[in-house]
């Protein structure tokens, strides 16, 4: 699985770095940021569950999820 | 081994979110999502903005895709609205004839906008589904000016966006300010200020008398005498929720499906309720409440799932009110309670343009209880964990507001 911020969706609601403040991290302003776990866009064994709940807490749909199995679509 | 079933009746935020959670609980059994809309299943807080400015097509609306669905196994029968609960037999049953077995049905049917008092022949629309926007659009395209009945959200949203679109609109609200129900007026005047600034005219305090006419040539009467032509009338005077189909179920429906402090129907353990239509014992509270935000039909949605798949370990429902809006250049968010009239303190200044404020709220006891903030996330978010973790001192959770690092000088265009 993969993950990406939109940056340009963003609108610092802070869902996902609440739910998963490994996986998610924030600027000075409150915007969303991968962290160290998840900076290459991979997700790490496992933390799937997590990234899905951020994705769907996140009410500009910024949280951007790409399983592998569906060959990169969305 | 038999399968289990999961029917969840209704297809937007709350609904979809459900059936989502269900399978991240590791629900391995069926589920059926039930929508009365034809179209596949759509966000709605961008129908008052970018798809009522035509800005997104319906696309980008997608709560889930039916490739997602496809993915997750979850079932959609879209297109049929659920007709009747049969809670004995275990069975939901669809205008279309047909029945669907359950052994947990989660009730997602959501709210419908308040229908308009004040007949008129045509012209006057309501923001709710799709349907209801592009019936709106239609009449906006043939020009003219507009009134917008109902200062909220989503009447607010809406003249924002529609007076974009070039409109000349005026706001009519038998309240004193825009979105009095979350805000006080320390926020509502600079916002109604914003709104004049844009050239909308607002009319607070004023009330409608009545609307006569048809699309193109409206009049709107208001309690104070005065008379303002409209091509069309937009009214956003609230909503009630979508509960009429369960009035033989035999379940306690009362403004909303009354549930425990699970979420589960007063009535039966293989009920639940989720989002607008949910009035749920929240343990904070004396009473049921009914919430009719985003946030909390997502998070209700998560909590009804844990409760379904861990019978062993129900969790009682209790959210962090979190609310936003977003008008013109301002993003307002709003956590907590923020409209009770307390003691407040705003930091940055909500008169600027661009706005980038904080406005604090302290209970009598001298305790954060709520915070709004316009374009500034971080204040935001610091105060939700704030009220989340309790009991933060107002005094010092105002110095530390105070000293979140300023605004870089060359912000991202956002």
């Amino acid at each position: 699985m993969k993950v990406q911020i939109d940056s340009q969706l963003c609108q610092g609601h802070g869902r996902c770095y609440d739910l998963a403040p490994d996986l998610f991290g924030e600027d000075d302003e409150g915007y969303a940021t991968l962290t160290a776990l998840t900076a290459d866009g991979n997700v790490p064994e496992g933390r799937e569950g997590d990234i899905r709940l951020a994705a769907a807490n996140c009410p500009e749909s910024a949280v951007l999820v790409h399983e592998e199995a569906l060959n990169d679509r969305r | 081994m038999t399968t289990e079933t999961v029917v969840v009746v209704g297809s937007s935020t709350g609904g979809v979110r459900t059936a989502q959670a269900l399978r991240r609980e590791g629900f391995a059994g069926r589920i059926v999502l039930v929508g009365e809309e034809p179209h596949a299943p759509y966000d709605k807080p961008p129908l008052s903005k970018q798809y009522l400015a035509g800005e997104w097509e319906l696309d980008r609306l997608a709560l889930i895709t039916p490739e997602a669905a496809a993915s997750a196994e979850i079932e959609l029968r879209l297109g049929v609205a659920a007709v009747r609960l049969d809670v004995a037999a275990q069975q939901v049953l669809l205008a279309d004839g047909t029945a669907l077995d359950f052994d947990s049905v989660v009730i997602a049917t959501g709210a419908a906008a308040r229908p308009s008092p004040w007949p008129a022949d045509s012209g006057v629309h309501v923001i709710r589904t799709l349907a209801d926007v592009d019936g709106l659009r239609a009449d906006l395209a043939a020009g003219g000016a507009v009134v917008v009945v109902g200062g909220g959200v989503v009447g607010a949203e809406a003249a924002a966006t529609i007076s974009t679109l070039g409109h000349a609109v005026t706001v009519v609200d038998p309240l004193r300010t825009p979105l009095a129900r979350l805000v006080g007026p320390e926020v509502g005047r600079p916002l109604e200020e914003l709104h004049r600034r844009h050239g909308v005219d607002t009319r607070f305090g004023v009330g409608v008398e009545g609307i006569d006419g048809t699309a193109g040539n409206l009049t709107v009467r208001l309690t104070d005498g005065s008379v303002l032509p409209a091509a069309t009338v937009l009214v956003g005077i609230g909503a009630v929720p979508n509960d009429a189909w369960l009035a033989d179920s035999g379940l306690l429906v009362e403004n909303g499906v009354v549930c425990d402090r699970y979420c589960r129907a007063v009535d039966s353990d293989r009920v639940w309720a989720v989002g607008d239509v949910a009035r749920w014992q929240d343990p904070r509270y004396p009473t049921e409440v009914r919430l009719e935000h985003w946030t909390n039909a997502v998070e209700q949605a998560a909590a009804v799932a844990h409760n379904i798949v861990h019978a062993d370990g129900l969790k009682p429902y209790s959210p962090l009110e979190y609310v936003w809006s977003d008008q013109y250049d301002w993003k307002l968010q709003i956590v907590g309670h923020a409209s009770r009239g307390g003691r407040y303190e705003v930091v940055g200044d909500l008169a600027a343009d661009p706005a980038r404020a904080a406005v604090l709220y302290s209970d009598d006891d001298g305790r954060l209880i709520g915070a709004v903030s316009v374009n500034w996330p971080k204040a935001l978010v610091t105060s939700r964990r704030a009220l989340t973790a309790g009991g933060s001192d107002f005094e010092s959770f105002v110095e530390q507001i105070k000293a979140l690092p300023a605004k870089p000088p060359a912000p991202a265009a956002r």
